[in-house]
């Protein structure tokens, strides 16, 4: 199966943040939504994505830890943390060019999206009331892309 | 959940803020949201304040389930002594605001005294920071609140802040956050300006505990589901801008300030239309599955660029109301009243008191480049959006209300001065929704169409909508009080029709969330006890009988066409009404509160408080 990752598609993504309530549920069991896996940005007023781990081929994470705490699935490509490595400098997040690395206060140790392995699904997904997201690789992103870049050049006179 | 609501309280005159914990007394009564803020407008308000002094505290409250996944919980509720009607004020917005504030560990704010200078506050988790605010000052609403995330350097950073309305204390300046939300009626951002409070900046990354938390998420899953149903579907597709053709049709549109009900430019001004040609996306409030926020943008012609949220009441006003019947200009017209601050209902009813003084030539001033409002005027309504923000010229005038703009001005404009003690009428005719008519008389935010629905009666096809009759008492007050509710727990009304018991589930969804026991029973008292509060703070204001009235014109013009031709609200027939509705809530037939139904409801404290204010006045008198 190739890798596929949280992908929120913006057009239908209202900002309602339960995708942050859903992932702190499902990994906390709290309303603790700093720790959450996916985050909602608000560029502007009218505007908002959610955003996870991209499951970046070469990540920038892995290759910015000076611990060696991060690691890549081979099979997923979720990005591995290694508890007893990782002092929690941050340097991965300030890698991750889409803000898809928290830190947990409370465990003092950083925290990825691994698409809720003990789940059918992922919990955001399951919870997002607009359908806003999916699991994509990026074949099926750029696929869709091209279906709807097609609709709009057929449609268009 | 922490022990109580905590309450910041924040003295502008000092700097300094301190942190107390609301009665729980509060909460079990009161339940949090306009309940909580008017009972803490009660404790900080001086009798007699003036609106727009130091005296007049400004009270912040999320509900009791804002910060967890129950839908549309993450609101707040604003309250003041109105500057517009002298009564209680008070206010709803959403949005991301409400839940990092509840996120900070505190439920409530009371700010008190005035700023020597422009200052803005930052409240960081526990900490909060007084911080100047003279270089946003006269800056727009949302351009405040991105330098403020800049100067803070951080996204997470929500802001409510005032826009050039509230710094000129314009008597309806509203209160605005993330853009586009507003805690828009009754005049709250002009106290704030009064303050010289900027904004309230918050980051709070703190989880809010709950007693029951599995049975609460359980529950709000199930709500979100529905929430996602036909039961939301007119707030989810085409949002509430879907009324400009069904009241249309019933001629309870109104248009041209009142003066007829039907508009002949609404096909191209309807929801319809609206979402066919200018519709983008929708925004949703945190953990509101509904998305009732529909965002529009403008991409070609004269208004290109413009990109506004509206709902009804908004395109109403800046609409119909003013004869006008081309979406770009009330789209930018929107737009213009976010930035600036403006509660679009009472800058349309302005607009149009205005027109209509033209119309008749009871007022010839005119401002620079000979411009004065219009009826079907676009650009005159526009280019006025500014002079009522910044109160140069007209704009000076009508930033004063139409109750205070009528009076100076004189000469029978208080005949089309349509408001109801002060506050600006909404977007429904009175005259063919008699219930309504009834609700807005006696509301104790003056006219307003959210503390009271009693337009669901006359919608309900159960009752004689042009004809007011006894029996319509009771009906208005259990909408009246289902909004307390409501605006109390707080849950949004868009969501009332996905519960099959609305009272009993919500309990539910507050003893799950509190721990305080409650049932349907309790919580009707709960409603019943907040506009009570409400009624009695404005009886301490001095409120009299006379105050529960509506304007001249809905007596004395019957409508000129429409299903409601010749249809006009007669005096008796509201005075029936009215009686009807003391009686119903156990008043005194003068609308005064009896201190034994006081007593009956728990409000044992506030009788004997206003037995005091009373007997104080008596003594005065003497």
């Amino acid at each position: 199966m190739a890798i596929a990752a949280i992908t929120c598609n913006p057009a239908l993504c209202t900002g309602c943040q339960v995708c942050e309530f859903a992932c702190a549920l499902a990994k906390a069991k709290s309303f603790d939504l700093e720790i959450a896996r996916i985050r909602t940005a608000r560029p502007e007023p009218d505007q908002a994505v959610s955003i996870a781990c991209r499951l970046c081929p070469s990540p920038p994470c892995v290759a910015s830890c000076p611990r060696d705490a991060l690691s890549q699935d081979p099979a997923k490509g979720i990005i591995l943390l290694n508890k007893a490595r990782c002092s929690g400098c941050g340097w991965c997040i300030e890698a991750c060019e889409f803000g898809a690395i928290a830190m947990d206060p409370s465990t003092k140790s950083v925290v990825i999206c691994d698409l809720c392995p003990d789940l059918p699904k992922p919990r955001c997904l399951e919870l997002c009331p607009q359908q806003a997201l999916s699991l994509s690789s990026p074949a099926q992103t750029a696929g869709r892309n091209r279906d709807r870049a097609a609709r709009r050049e057929l449609a268009s006179p | 959940m922490e022990p109580g609501f905590r309450l910041l309280v924040i003295d502008l005159g000092a700097s300094s803020a301190s942190t107390q914990v609301v009665p729980p007394s509060y909460v079990e009564h009161y339940l949090g949201g306009v309940g909580l803020v008017v009972r803490l407008l009660w404790d900080y308000c001086p009798p007699g304040a003036d609106p727009l002094g130091p005296d007049n505290p400004l009270v912040f409250a999320t509900g009791a389930m804002a910060g967890t996944l129950v839908p549309t919980s993450s609101k707040h509720a604003v309250a003041a002594k109105s500057p517009l009607t002298g009564f209680v004020g008070d206010s709803l917005s959403g949005g991301p605001w409400s839940l990092a504030f509840r996120r900070t560990g505190y439920s409530a704010i009371v700010v008190q005294g005035m700023a020597p200078t422009p200052t803005y506050v930052f409240i960081d988790d526990d900490t909060v920071h007084f911080r100047p605010a003279t270089h946003l000052w006269g800056r727009g609403s949302y351009e405040t609140e991105q330098l403020i995330r800049k100067e803070l350097g951080d996204s997470a950073v929500r802001v409510s802040s005032i826009g050039p309305a509230g710094e000129n204390k314009v008597r309806y300046a509203c209160i605005g956050n993330d853009g586009t939300r507003q805690a828009g009626r009754t005049g709250l951002g002009a106290v704030m300006g009064s303050k010289r409070l900027k904004a309230i900046a918050v980051r709070g990354t703190r989880a809010v505990q709950v007693a029951n938390h599995d049975r609460l998420v359980q529950v709000s899953i199930d709500l979100l589901k529905r929430g996602q149903g036909p039961a939301t579907e007119k707030y989810r597709i085409l949002g509430t801008v879907g009324n400009v053709l069904s009241l249309n049709r019933l001629g309870a549109l109104p248009t041209n300030n009142f003066q007829r009900s039907t508009f002949p430019g609404a096909e191209a001004v309807s929801g319809e239309y609206l979402y066919q040609r200018y519709f983008r996306n929708t925004s949703a409030c945190p953990a509101c599955p509904i998305a009732c926020q529909h965002n529009y943008r403008v991409t070609e012609g004269e208004y290109q660029g413009t990109r506004a949220q509206l709902d009804y009441e908004s395109l109403f006003a800046l609409g119909p109301l003013n004869g006008i019947a081309s979406l770009p200009p009330i789209l930018r017209a929107a737009q213009l009243c976010d930035e600036l601050g403006l509660d679009t209902i009472s800058t349309g009813v302005a607009l149009a008191w205005a027109a209509e003084c033209y119309q008749r030539g009871v007022l010839d001033e005119v401002d620079r480049g000979a411009l004065h409002p219009a009826f079907g005027d676009y650009e005159a309504l526009l280019r006025m959006l500014p002079r009522i923000a910044t109160r140069s010229g007209l704009g000076d005038l009508l930033a004063e209300g139409v109750k205070r703009a009528s009076a100076s001005v004189g000469q029978g404009s208080e005949h089309w001065a349509m408001h109801a003690k002060g506050l600006e009428l909404p977007g429904y005719e009175p005259r063919t929704l008699k219930t309504l008519a009834l609700g807005l008389a006696t509301g104790t935010r003056g006219g307003c169409h959210n503390r009271s629905a009693a337009y669901d009666v006359d919608m309900s096809g159960t009752v004689d909508r042009f004809r007011g009759e006894v029996g319509r008492g009771p009906l208005a007050a259990e909408t009246e009080d289902l909004a307390a509710t409501l605006d109390s727990l707080i849950l949004c009304k868009f969501i009332r029709r996905c519960f099959d018991d609305l009272y009993a589930e919500s309990a539910r969804l507050f003893s799950l969330t509190t721990g305080l026991n409650s049932d349907a029973k309790e919580l009707r008292r709960a409603g019943q006890r907040v506009v009570n509060l409400k009624k009695a703070f404005n009886i301490r204001e001095g409120w009299t009988h006379q105050d529960d009235t509506l304007p001249p014109r809905l007596f004395s013009d019957p409508l000129p066409d429409g299903v409601g031709q010749g249809v006009s609200l007669g005096r008796e027939e509201l005075e029936l009404m009215i009686a009807d509705y003391y009686q119903a809530r156990g008043w005194t037939a003068q609308g005064l509160i009896p201190e034994k139904k006081l007593r009956e409801l728990g409000m044992g404290d506030i009788a004997a408080q206003l037995r005091e204010v009373h007997d104080g006045h008596r003594r005065h008198n003497l």
